[in-house]
């Protein structure tokens, strides 16, 4: 390896370090006893112990830390599904149909992008209101399930446009309708798309806070972010350990989707330095 | 499902010629709004009928339980006189004005750095930009609370070289700082756009450059700056209209009243406060109209300047 190598591996390294610190800080944390903690500068706990994940696990306010990853769980993959659902059929309406009104409707599209959501809380939070719907999943996945995330549809439209259409001309002389075509045609070749979103839309589902925060008033029905904040607030720093413990663990599916993301990646980029 | 389509076309196609021709060859109006109609419910009852109606609500005093009353243009003219609206709007602007530009100095830093063509790049970019997915969750704001509090960690280490802060999380001078730090720890998504960027500067340029003898600081300043203009500014807009969003790790570490002495008091948590906790939501209302108006003058600003800075290929200049 020549000398230069050495030296640009090194400094990576260096400044990837600092990066990381911090995780590997908590991570050495959360298998020393509460009080090492805060203090605690060398990341070897001296005498190792599993106690914080035990008494992680056991939950808080008498709910098991197994029914706040099962609430979690369940926003996630229905966020995921209507999301996905819901943009790439919009994404396919803007990027291959025709029809009045499409470069209105698009634009709107658009400029629903960057608008800060905080002008659309509060009139929502008064109708769930109205409907009863406060304290139920209903407030946070019904815009999931209309699109509402425009990042995504707008993400599927620029996928789906570089689609060739003469894939859908043959479809159509078969005798294939638009959901044929959307179907068989479209979507297995958005995959890529489709993979994003999800991948995407999970992982902000899964940190979600905010909307859960304002929708949701049972323990039983929390998701872990909320779980975790009701932690910090009925154990702020008596049971440290078992708080860092628990804010690890729920990172955990994150961090899975991670690096399964990462290695769908890499085997793409491989394969096609392979073809080329 | 799959048979609606077809049946349709052939209805048309038994149409005379007349207006139904052009309908015909210029698309399909029913299956495309078929296909938007999730969005097209999702815009007018989730994004456009919210929007109006929290600019009506703007104006009036409104509590959720009894019916607005019409007030006027004092919720704004009493924002003004707000102590508390006032140092939101501070923590605000000094946050977005110090966190935006040190997340993207270090984002382009980690990048230039990156950027060449050695073995292990690939796996270098996924380790940066792995603390973008967890940086905003609970868990990272209370492991960051834990790194910085009084005497902790970070707190001990700086001692060890010499600076003394007194404290990040308890002291009122640091504790916003404590927050743009978790902001730049972020870096990676900024980053993997910066290098993306950089990948198209054409080295010719560079190699042309260093045969007239230019340093490497003039080669990145002349050239590679002026060529990855157009990214910069994507990162600078996307970057400056997240962080005057900023909810989660304020919320975490600060709470609803921004602890220490109202110095993590964002706007948003100010507004939440206002909003799910005084029910005052006509008075969020018009907080949260502001801020999309601020939003909008700094896009509108940004977009202004821009012209001066961001080149595009072919551009004459």
């Amino acid at each position: 390896m020549k000398l230069s190598t050495v030296a640009w591996h090194a400094g990576v390294i260096a400044v990837l370090a600092i990066v990381l610190y911090p995780i590997v800080w908590v991570v050495a944390a959360t298998f020393k006893p509460s009080e090492d903690i805060i203090g605690g500068l060398s990341l070897l706990p001296t005498e190792p112990t599993t106690v914080n994940y035990e008494r992680a696990v056991e939950g808080i306010a008498g709910i098991s830390i197994a029914r706040f990853f099962w609430n979690s769980t369940v926003l996630a993959v229905l966020s995921v599904v209507g999301t996905v659902a819901s943009s790439a059929l919009a994404g396919y309406a803007f990027a291959r149909l025709r029809f009045r009104g499409r470069g209105a409707m698009f634009a709107l599209m658009i400029s629903t992008l960057l608008l800060p959501f905080h002008v659309l809380i509060i009139p929502q939070y008064a109708v769930f209101q109205r409907l009863d719907l406060i304290d139920t999943y209903v407030p946070l996945l019904l815009g999931k399930f209309l699109a509402v995330e425009a990042f995504f549809v707008f993400l599927m439209v620029q996928f789906m446009r570089t689609i060739p259409h003469e894939l859908d001309e043959s479809a159509k002389i078969d005798g294939a309708g638009h959901w044929g075509i959307f179907w068989h045609i479209i979507l297995p070749l958005a995959r890529p798309a489709l993979i994003t979103t999800s991948i995407f839309t999970f992982i902000w589902s899964w940190n979600d806070f905010f909307g859960p925060l304002i929708y949701l008033s049972t323990p039983d029905k929390y998701p872990l972010p909320l779980a975790l904040q009701l932690f910090v607030d009925e154990a702020s720093g008596s049971d440290f350990g078992a708080l860092m413990a628990m804010s690890m663990l729920a990172l955990v599916p994150v961090v899975l989707f991670f690096l399964f993301f990462q290695r769908f990646l890499v085997e793409g980029v491989s394969t096609s330095g392979l073809k080329g | 499902m799959a048979t609606v389509a077809p049946t349709r076309q052939a209805e048309a196609s038994g149409q005379p010629a007349g207006p139904r021709t052009r309908a015909r060859r210029s698309g399909d109006g029913v299956a495309g709004y078929l296909f938007l109609s999730p969005w097209i419910l999702g815009v007018l009852l989730l994004t456009i009928g919210p929007m109006l109606t929290s600019l009506y609500l703007s104006f009036t005093d409104y509590n959720l339980f009894t019916a607005p009353e019409w007030v006027g243009l004092d919720n704004y003219k009493r924002m003004f006189e707000d102590a508390r609206w006032l140092k939101s709007v501070q923590v605000t602007a000094i946050y977005v004005a110090v966190a935006v530009p040190v997340k993207l100095a270090a984002a382009l830093a980690v990048a230039v750095l990156l950027n060449n063509k050695r073995k292990g790049q690939g796996f270098y970019r996924a380790a940066f930009y792995g603390p973008s997915l967890i940086g905003a969750s609970v868990s990272l704001a209370i492991v960051w609370k834990a790194l910085f509090t009084d005497d902790a960690v970070v707190d001990r280490m700086l001692r060890v070289v010499g600076i003394n802060t007194g404290g990040w999380a308890g002291n009122p001078d640091f504790s916003l700082m404590m927050l743009v730090l978790l902001g730049a720890w972020q870096l990676g998504a900024p980053m993997v756009i910066f290098l993306a960027g950089l990948k198209q500067v054409p080295v010719e340029l560079h190699e042309a450059a260093h045969v007239d003898g230019a340093g490497r600081w003039l080669r990145f300043r002349a050239i590679t700056l002026p060529m990855i203009s157009p990214v910069v500014f994507f990162n600078l807009l996307l970057e400056t209209i997240n962080a005057f969003q900023v909810f989660t790790s304020a919320y975490i570490v600060g709470g609803p009243n921004g602890s220490p002495a109202g110095t993590t008091l964002f706007y948003t948590i100010y507004l939440y406060d206002r909003g799910f906790s005084d029910f005052r939501m006509g008075y969020a209302s018009a907080m949260a109209w502001m801020l999309l108006l601020g939003v909008g003058l700094i896009t509108l600003f940004l977009f202004r300047t821009a012209r001066g800075w961001v080149y595009y290929s072919g551009d004459r200049r």
